[in-house]
């Protein structure tokens, strides 16, 4: 295929469709949940698990070849992360918390999907196909161990007798853990994928990533932040005290072998999943971006494009910038994904699309409100809510001085060793 | 579908012109800069390469098709060897391309056969003009209908190789509208620079001054005969031209400094081992990514006949030349001094850097 720019038919569909369920679903609930923080959106959870179910989709995963029921499907290449990055970039213009709320699955299902074997994916994934919407969540991060991910203190530990692992630590900031944990009556049950290590000397060679479903005794959601955005996705602590789990849970080998191919193979879910974050960064940008000009043009200001630097007023600058900033973020995450599709190795661009969002979305965000003066400081309007949720693109999925290290290390060939 | 595959003609092209860069370009480059000379052989042997010949039909003696892609794909290739060896080879597209996109059927016949056989001619393009706030759709300098002939007046800045130009296409406000009339070098009222511009770089580049005075073009000779040009798709081409030349420069610069600082040490380490400098090169390499999509994506649009082509065109060239500016200055400071000294090549790429914010109308794609 040559360079081509074209968006495929079920991206535009997609596109379609998801506009109007931003619109309709979305936005008028916006400024309510942000207001009712921990409350959840029943409605719209519903009404997504459904949806979803009608269009034959249900979690992050793509499908085998992403082309869906598509009949065609054989003679087109896949494009399955394509079309989850421009589903997240359309939601998230909706409103990025409540875009975390969609059931099926998130990063939890998109860490079984890339680490798990066949038969994990086959018992743990179908369930978001079922009658209730169902969740799933991952937790890495620890209050000690954010970025530095290998100083994650949660330890499973094999108990030969019953062949279970036993699981004791603490896990912070895990999107989605309360939806996915705690048994409410209108959800399915869910899990959450908790990494661990079986092996405290060996380091980052001794993680491994566990599912560890909803409800399992010893495990408990011990608190809800308050953030400063997205307000309506639920951040969880989560506890673990001698929380037992199936053998057959473990992603990856259960001993410990010197090459980390086990960890590796772990952290590229991140390749997936960094460019898929960047979409939901595009997604508030955009927003942001189209909320500006809608109000300049009420006012009568016209962006005059083409114009020389020099012609052009202050705000001619700022919108025109924005748009070349928008535009090429959402062309990285484009290429990024393509990349996976096409099972091409992405860690490069997967990291360059997540720091150019990280960056975009902030600067845009902040610039909107900037602009718009004391109506994009009101509560009235949401420029203030997107500039509040745009700002954890640059910080969860690899803060942006992280992605900047990835990024770094690359192009330069250096290890973690060598540049850290 | 999206796609970002090079087809592989296209990567045949850019692996050709990339050993054209590096072999060719980049080691003449500095000596070119210092004494303002280009060796012809070397200006002969990338037009050799067959850039412009590539994108004209058989039928006007070239042996291909034009596609803004390929033209975007190869430039980049082209100036990350060196910018102004590359405005050189490429000034006769500067003539030909809008005849090619936009001229009548004999202005086509007339011109394009006589360009593409044999050796770089020289052929070229008028369209920048003097002042602070240039802007090519409300140009300064006028053409004006009578009886039937147009009359050119005004004055023309950094106009390559026009001494010695057998006939130069100059961009005139007529009636509002940008349009292009053809002039050749005996045209009564033309008059051009003995001194050769001076700027701040492109030393190597020959460019005039050229001055219209009552200059009379038939109607013939309008680009496009009585109904003249569609001028925005013109400007678009040399926009993703600039935005293209501007991808190759900036990824010249990163790629030399980023060489640097794994060999240069400081304090024990390879500069390079230092965040403060690793992230400024993670930086510049994304950025360079986000133009080049950018770039292609208007190229992609200007193909398909797209609405939008236009202005993503514009997009693509106002942050390209942001960004190989930020990109070219950083890789001055990643070699510090040495940066500063005309020895290392960053420097004049940082040169080159300011100047994409107004080269729009040297190159053409
Ligand atoms: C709303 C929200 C949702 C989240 N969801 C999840 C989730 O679902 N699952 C999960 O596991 N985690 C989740 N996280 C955690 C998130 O991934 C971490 O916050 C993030 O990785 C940063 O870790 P930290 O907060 O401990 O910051 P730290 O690691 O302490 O970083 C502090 C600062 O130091 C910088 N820094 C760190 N190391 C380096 C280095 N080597 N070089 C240069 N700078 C460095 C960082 O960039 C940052 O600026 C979530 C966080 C939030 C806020
Ligand atoms: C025109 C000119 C005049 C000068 N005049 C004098 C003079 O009169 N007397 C004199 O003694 N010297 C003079 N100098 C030298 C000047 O002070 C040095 O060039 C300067 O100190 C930088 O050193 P360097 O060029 O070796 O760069 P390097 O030290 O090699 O630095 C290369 C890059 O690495 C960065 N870097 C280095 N260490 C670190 C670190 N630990 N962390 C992060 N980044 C780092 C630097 O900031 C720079 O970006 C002059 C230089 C010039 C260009």
């Amino acid at each position: 295929m040559p360079i081509e720019f074209e968006a495929p038919k079920p991206i535009t569909n997609a596109q379609f469709v998801l506009k109007t369920v931003a619109e309709e679903m979305m936005r008028p609930k916006s400024r309510y949940f942000d207001e009712h923080e921990h409350e959840i959106p029943w409605d719209y959870i519903e009404f997504m698990h459904n949806a979803m179910k009608a269009m034959g989709g249900s979690s992050l995963a793509p499908k085998e070849n992403g082309n869906g029921n598509d009949t065609e499907k054989e003679k087109r290449p896949p494009i399955g992360y394509q079309l989850i990055a421009a589903q997240l970039e359309a939601l998230s213009w909706g409103d990025v918390g409540m875009y975390h709320c969609l059931p099926g699955g998130g990063l939890g299902a998109a860490a079984v999907h890339s680490a798990g074997t066949a038969e994990q994916r086959a018992k743990f994934l179908s369930r978001f196909s079922g009658d209730k919407p169902t969740f799933a969540a991952m937790c890495i991060t620890e209050a000690g161990a954010g970025s530095d991910n290998s100083a994650i203190r949660t330890r499973a530990v094999l108990d030969e007798k019953t062949n279970e692992w036993v699981i004791n630590g603490e896990k912070i900031f895990v999107t989605g853990g309360d939806k996915s944990f705690t048994e409410y009556e209108k959800l399915g049950r869910g899990f959450i994928v908790v990494w661990a290590s079986i092996d405290p000397s060996a380091g980052r060679a001794g993680m491994r990533a566990f599912v560890v479903e909803g409800g399992t005794p010893g495990v408990r959601v011990v608190k809800l932040e308050h953030k400063m955005g997205i307000r309506v996705s639920d951040t969880a602590a989560i506890s673990l005290v001698d929380a037992r789990v199936p053998f057959e849970n473990i992603m990856g080998s259960p001993t410990v072998e010197k090459n980390m191919s086990g960890f590796k193979k772990a952290m590229a879910t991140f390749d997936a999943t960094r460019p898929l974050v960047a979409a939901t960064g595009v997604g508030v940008a955009r927003a942001a971006l189209e909320f500006l000009k809608e109000k300049l043009a009420e006012s009568g200001v016209q962006i005059r494009y083409g114009l020389p630097r020099q012609k052009l007023t202050s705000i001619e600058r700022d919108v025109i910038d924005m748009e070349i900033q928008l535009r090429s973020a959402w062309l990285m995450v484009i290429k990024a994904t393509w990349m996976a599709d096409n099972k091409k190795p992405n860690a490069l661009e997967a990291s360059m699309s997540k720091v150019k969002s990280g960056d975009v979305t902030t600067r845009i965000t902040q610039k909107v409100v900037e602009i718009l003066g004391p109506l994009g400081y009101s509560r009235e309007f949401l420029a203030e809510k997107w500039f509040r949720d745009a700002k954890i693109t640059d910080i969860y999925e690899g803060t942006g001085q992280i992605n900047r290290l990835v990024v770094a290390r690359q192009i330069l060939g250096y290890s973690g060793a060598e540049l850290r | 579908m999206y796609s970002f595959d090079p087809t592989e003609e296209q990567q045949m092209l850019m692996d050709a012109v990339k050993k054209y860069a590096e072999n060719d370009l980049r080691p003449a480059a500095h000596e070119a800069e210092e004494t303002s000379e280009l060796p012809k052989k070397l200006v002969n042997k990338g037009w050799e390469l067959g850039l412009l010949q590539a994108s004209i039909p058989e039928s006007y003696g070239g042996f291909g098709e034009r596609s803004a892609v390929t033209g975007a794909l190869a430039i980049e290739e082209m100036a990350f060897g060196d910018l102004a060896g590359t405005l050189a080879v490429m000034t006769p597209s500067l003539f030909a391309t809008p005849i090619l996109l936009a001229g009548s059927e004999e202005q086509k016949k007339e011109y394009l056969p006589k360009i593409v056989a044999g050796e770089w001619s020289p052929f070229t393009a008028a369209l920048i003009e003097y002042t602070f706030d240039f802007d090519p759709n409300e140009l300064r300098t006028t053409a004006t209908l009578q009886g039937d002939h147009y009359i050119l007046n005004g004055e023309k800045a950094f106009v390559p190789f026009a001494r010695g130009a057998e006939s130069i296409l100059v961009y005139a406000n007529l009636d509002g509208q940008s349009q292009a009339f053809i002039v050749g070098k005996e045209t009564e009222g033309l008059s051009i620079g003995e001194e050769r511009e001076k700027l701040m770089s492109l030393n190597a580049l020959q460019m005039y001054r050229v001055k219209l005075e009552n200059v009379k073009v038939s109607v013939a000779n309008r680009l496009g005969g009585a109904s003249g040009c569609d001028f925005d798709m013109l400007l678009a081409s040399m926009r993703i031209a600039n935005a293209a030349t501007a991808v190759g420069v900036a990824n010249a610069a990163f790629e030399y400094s980023m060489n640097y600082a794994k060999e240069r040490e400081a304090f024990g380490v390879k500069i390079a081992q230092k965040q403060a400098i690793a992230f400024m090169l993670a930086e510049m390499r994304t950025e360079i990514e986000a133009m080049r999509l950018l770039t292609w994506s208007a190229a992609w649009k200007l193909d398909q006949g797209r609405e939008d082509a236009a202005n993503e065109a514009y997009l693509a060239s106002t942050g390209a030349a942001d960004m190989a500016m930020m990109v070219t200055d950083r890789a001055v400071q990643i070699l510090g001094g040495h940066g500063y000294i005309r020895d290392h090549p960053v420097e004049m790429w940082m040169r080159n850097g300011r100047g994409f914010a107004m080269f729009t109308g040297l190159a053409i794609i």
